[in-house]
């Protein structure tokens, strides 16, 4: 239990995904001119990891690894060099069946989030989640625990630069840093202030 | 014919450039830029994978149904990205295993999405190659200006060969080490980008509140 306590607290704050290994910045940066937008978008983000990070797993471990398919008797067979097209076709596949079943049942959570859902297929925070899932070895349970923890460190990064930038706008900023100038370096400093957090082992 | 094959290949290098101007593949930007050889190679990798995603989308695009559009570029790019991760990991381990899994990442880096929806998919295969090869360009041109600030500085070297000696080995420079952390690409892209907008004001944006004068109530 301690061990996937840890290593929440470590993807949610130590390994940031923004912060830390600048994922998803495209949208980080485009899509936090407000506060409710970027909460709508970070909450997609955190569903969307959650699922796709174990999933991955799974299609991992019982197709892709050597001798993965075991199970339906073939042995020697090793899939690996097509795991970033699965990988991609799995988070593409789910985030499509995830829009169409919210839309049937759960409508309110469909309209918040809105254009949200399908912009998450390219966001690097959720392809980087699983690769980082394949290149550390998790086992699936650790898998469910590293989606949901990166996806709130993602969430929680985007909704902070959120706040920053709504106050940021009524500021005086020299001409040429107006806009994505300052944002990034705004950024910087929130990166700065996680840095923070690298010296915790656990 | 010639002159807009020039003009796609320069334009992405200052005026339009996919990073400081389109904000796109910002991810790969910072990440990869510590040292020289990591982003050149970086460059390499996403140069190669635009310029022919762009001619194979281009190919194709009159086969394609609008509606399954993204899922078939989607296919085609991480085909691509597949072999180049490979022939990386073949011929340049060391330097590719750094790289981790920023190569994997090319699938979406947006540069490639971007292009292959906005200019792939309504014009010829050859302008299509060299605007790819134009914005692949553009992403080298910052990546490794960056990675020089980065490596130059924090770490004294370039592409690993000495430039500065280092206090701690007996030389003169005492490198700055918190340009080799993750926040220092934030600063030194910001600050090229308010470079880059001093240089060229068109690109400045129009802020989106106006603080107002003020008024000296003696002068009225």
């Amino acid at each position: 239990m301690e061990a996937f306590l840890s290593l929440f607290i470590k993807a949610v704050f130590i390994e940031n995904m923004a912060l830390a290994f600048f994922l998803g910045m495209c949208t980080f940066i485009a899509v936090s001119k407000k506060i409710e937008t970027a909460l709508g978008l970070g909450i997609a983000v955190v569903v969307v990891q959650t699922i796709t990070v174990p999933a991955n797993n799974l299609i991992l471990n019982y197709f892709l690894k050597e001798d993965a398919l075991r199970w339906i008797g073939v042995t020697g067979v090793d899939l690996t060099f097509v795991g970033l097209i699965s990988y991609i076709g799995v988070i593409a596949a789910i985030v499509q069946i995830m829009e169409m079943f919210l839309d049937r049942y759960v409508p309110a959570l469909y309209n918040a989030l809105g254009v949200f859902l399908p912009l998450i297929t390219v966001n690097c925070a959720i392809l980087g989640g699983s690769l980082f899932m394949v290149q550390r070895d998790y086992n699936f349970s650790e898998s469910v625990v590293y989606g949901l923890g990166s996806g709130i460190g993602w969430a929680m990064a985007i909704t902070a630069l959120a706040g920053i930038r709504e106050k940021l706008k009524y500021s005086d900023v020299p001409a040429g840093l107006q806009g994505l100038g300052i944002t990034f370096i705004t950024v910087g400093l929130m990166s700065l202030g996680f840095m923070a957090f690298s010296g915790i082992q656990l | 014919m010639d002159a807009e094959i020039k003009k796609n290949i320069t334009d992405p290098l200052v005026d339009n450039n996919p990073i400081t101007w389109q904000i796109l593949g910002i991810c790969s930007a910072l990440a990869v830029t510590t040292s020289m050889n990591t982003a050149m190679l970086m460059s390499i990798a996403l140069t190669a994978v635009v310029a022919s995603s762009n001619l194979s989308i281009s190919l194709v695009r009159n086969h394609v149904p609008g509606s399954i559009r993204i899922i078939v570029q989607m296919i085609i790019i991480a085909s691509l990205v597949i072999i180049v991760d490979q022939l990386l990991k073949a011929f340049a381990f060391d330097t590719a295993k750094k790289l981790s899994v920023f190569v994997g990442l090319i699938i979406t880096n947006c540069i490639v999405m971007g292009r292959a929806e906005a200019y792939a998919m309504s014009h010829p295969p050859k302008l299509s190659f060299y605007d790819g090869l134009g914005n692949g360009l553009g992403y080298s041109v910052v990546l490794l200006v960056v990675a020089f600030i980065r490596e130059l500085f924090g770490a004294g070297s370039l592409f690993g060969v000495k430039i500065l000696p280092l206090v701690s080995e007996g030389g003169w420079y005492q490198s700055n080490g918190m340009l080799l952390l993750p926040p220092s690409a934030f600063f030194i892209i910001g600050l090229l980008i308010w470079a880059v907008r001093s240089w060229k004001p068109a690109q400045v944006e129009t802020p989106t509140y106006k603080i107002h004068e003020e008024v000296n109530p003696q002068l009225v």
